[in-house]
């Protein structure tokens, strides 16, 4: 059907530096990852954080903004208890995540 | 009896023989290969059970109980049963009693392997040996009861219903073929019989069959196409034996006496592990038993097709049905063979690398020791660790601490800021090295406190402990258990209510640590305790598990949903369980009250 005019296409610049290819690979495995609306609930609960500043909510930020190092440096600390899923109030299987991330990333190239 | 051929030879029992040389070869390579695969200090344990005679009682006994007599399946359906037993204890039987014929009336025939299974072929009955009647009652007696069993198990097929199976597993294309060739075995087995029942001698079956015969068929030409085409089945049930879900009669036959010897899954595909796929019979107890089989789409996910799938090695699927498990162990206490289910999927999960390897080295255990160390006189006192999980859950924590104090305990709190996790949920994840730290923490800081007793109110930490921790000279005691012995020493007193209190066994205390009377003792105390539909080892896990890995929690509705249903039949006042897993996860959608055992007690105490 011809309306007279279209949808026009996106014409955002993206100005970002940061590397995003293995987020992207992160989000085709974790759709999950963009639900986080980082209330911080897992880093609240997390047993972890005590010990080595552990926070699921910090990880996913740091690595939207390619600051892989800090990420796996937490990442680290986990203990995969699980506490963080069962607060979610996302409903994120964080303990996938967290495993996903582990495969994805790379702590020797950090 | 006199033989009615020079040679005892024909070549009917060529297929026979040539399925026979396949099998066995088979076989042996396999049991071989098997042995080889184990690990060295596994090998010299199973070779050494071999030589003890108290297990060597226990291997035979065994082998007889579940691989003839089928008596676990006689626990669970009479008719699944007789079925098993009929056809396995039956054809043992008729193999046994054919041998003992040969060995009477052909001793110079012994060595022909085939000889006992065709003897009636080959051998005429004359007037001397009218003694051989016995042997042929028992011989028709035992065709019998394996030709009622092909019965029922023609009956199975189409209604599975009548054995106590709501689901049963859909057989792949190799399993119909052996599934036909053995059911064709036994009623070829007695129309060859019958035919040749008035050269060979017979009992009631085959000679009142050979009556029958004799009035429209009475033609001896019509003899060797019957033994031929029983022969045949024979030939192509051994033949395809290795393809089928048959393999498991021999190859539980090499699982019990590993099993006896102490042989444990050490690798996910090799060994023990293989054996236990093969021993796998396919029969589908687990599906109806599966807690993720409320859901349609979860059925193929149970044990019975990680089994099939690890045979065909298809690793994509094998990946999905371990990581998708909710552990809970239900199928393992179920499987009439005793196939691991939870352990072959960890072990299964063991097998991926990640890049990212967590390190625990900078926990200080010092500074956590010192925070619940006793001093002076509470030398070998309580250490309560509450566990991740009751964190969530501080209703938990605050009955237990109420009993504790109330009963006069001295105890200190081993994580009152949060302590390390008891590692249970990274082994489940399958990441052995990690987990191992966290225990080695945990164990340091156990050790430095000089407690004497470890007070768990987590199911899930509890089994851990049991099984991981080495702490030798600290009892590690479940809160169920340690409330249990403060009302039989008489150190509290509970007072009793009238209220009806369901409990729930928590999948990790009854299935993985045994413990189911201790909780109830105690709820019987306090009030009535009536049990739910599926109680004990067949408790339904309430879907909150960690052990699953894929699993999201919009998912596992429908499992809590039914583990409700379940607790409810006998419509308790409140429902009780003894793990914070379990409370969180009924609390969301349970419709009447939800308890741990602690806040019972807490309540109740005087």
């Amino acid at each position: 059907m011809d309306f007279g005019f279209r949808i026009a296409p996106s014409s955002t610049i993206n100005l970002d530096k940061v590397d995003r290819t293995r987020f992207e690979r992160l989000h085709e495995i974790e759709p999950d990852v963009y639900k986080c609306m980082a209330c911080g609930s897992c880093s609240s609960t997390c047993p972890a954080g005590r010990f080595s500043g552990m926070s699921v909510r910090k990880v996913i930020l740091a690595l939207q903004r390619g600051k892989e190092k800090e990420a796996v440096r937490m990442l680290k600390g986990c203990m995969l208890c699980g506490k963080c899923s069962m607060v979610c109030p996302r409903g994120i299987n964080t303990r996938h995540l967290i495993l996903s991330i582990c495969r994805i990333y790379n702590e020797e190239e950090q | 009896m006199r033989e009615r051929f020079l040679t005892g030879y024909n070549d009917f029992v060529l297929p026979f023989m040539i399925g026979m040389a396949f099998i066995l070869t088979w076989c042996i390579v396999g049991m071989i290969r098997i042995i080889a695969s184990l690990p060295k200090e596994d090998r010299r344990r199973f070779f050494l059970s071999l030589i003890n005679p108290k297990i060597l009682i226990k291997d035979i006994k065994d082998i007889f109980c579940d691989c003839l007599l089928h008596v676990k399946l006689w626990k669970r359906n009479k008719l699944l049963g007789y079925m098993h037993s009929s056809i396995a204890f039956g054809w043992f039987m008729i193999i046994v009693i054919g041998h003992i014929e040969v060995f009477f009336y052909a001793p110079h025939r012994a060595k022909l392997l085939y000889f006992p299974i065709f003897f009636r072929y080959f051998m005429a009955e004359d007037d001397s040996t009218m003694g051989g009647a016995f042997f042929f009652f028992l011989m028709d007696f035992f065709l019998l009861v394996i030709l009622s069993g092909i019965a029922l198990a023609i009956i199975k097929r189409i209604h599975s219903k009548f054995f106590g199976l709501r689901r049963t597993t859909n057989p792949s294309f190799m399993d119909l073929i052996g599934l036909y060739s053995l059911w064709a075995i036994f009623p070829l087995r007695l129309l060859a019989e019958g035919f040749t029942a008035d050269i060979s001698g017979g009992s009631f079956l085959t000679k009142s069959l050979n009556s029958v015969f004799h009035t429209f068929l009475g033609n001896h030409m019509n003899m060797l196409p019957t033994w031929w085409a029983y022969s045949l089945a024979l030939g192509v049930f051994f033949c395809v034996l290795p393809f089928t879900r048959y393999m498991h009669i021999p190859t539980e036959i090499l699982l019990i006496p590993l099993r006896n010897a102490g042989v444990r899954i050490r690798h996910p595909r090799k060994g023990y592990a293989e054996a236990e796929v093969y021993a796998c019979p396919s029969c589908g107890v687990c599906i109806d038993a599966c807690p993720m089989g409320v859901m349609k789409t979860h059925i193929k996910d149970t044990t019975v097709y990680l089994n099939r799938q690890l045979r065909r090695h298809n690793e994509d699927r094998i990946e999905e049905i371990s990581d998708k498990c909710l552990l809970c162990g239900k199928c393992t206490a179920v499987c009439p063979v005793g196939v691991e289910g939870d352990r072959l999927r960890i072990a299964q999960r063991s097998l991926r690398q990640y890049n990212i390897t967590p390190d625990y080295s900078m926990i200080d255990t010092g500074s956590l020791a010192r925070e619940c160390s006793f001093s002076g006189p509470d030398k070998g006192k309580v250490l309560y660790f509450a566990g991740c999980m009751t964190a969530l859950t501080p209703q938990i924590r605050k009955a237990v601490e109420s009993v504790l104090a109330k009963a006069g305990v001295r105890y200190e709190m081993m994580d009152k800021d949060g302590g390390i996790c008891c590692g249970r949920p990274m082994l489940m994840a399958g990441r052995f090295g990690p987990a191992g730290e966290m225990i080695r923490k945990n164990t340091e800081i156990i050790r430095q406190s000089g407690a004497g007793t470890l007070l768990l109110s987590c199911p899930i930490c509890y089994r851990i402990f049991k099984e991981q921790y080495s702490l030798d000279g600290i009892e590690i005691i479940h809160h169920t258990e340690f409330f249990d012995r403060l009302v039989k020493s008489g150190t509290i007193h509970l007072g009793h209510t009238s209220e009806r209190y369901v409990y729930h066994d928590p999948c990790e205390l009854g299935r993985g640590c045994g413990i189911y009377d201790e909780p109830r003792a105690v709820i019987a105390a306090a009030g009535e305790l009536v049990e739910a539909e599926k109680h004990h080892k067949e408790s339904i896990c309430c879907g909150g598990s960690l052990g699953s890995l894929t699993l999201g929690f919009d998912k596992r509705q429908a499992m809590t949903v039914n583990a409700l249903n379940n607790l409810t039949k006998s419509s308790p006042d409140s429902i009780v369980t003894a793990c914070p897993l379990c409370l969180s996860t009924f609390h969301r959608y349970a419709d009447r009250p939800v308890e741990d055992i602690a806040e019972i007690v807490d309540r109740n105490m005087n």
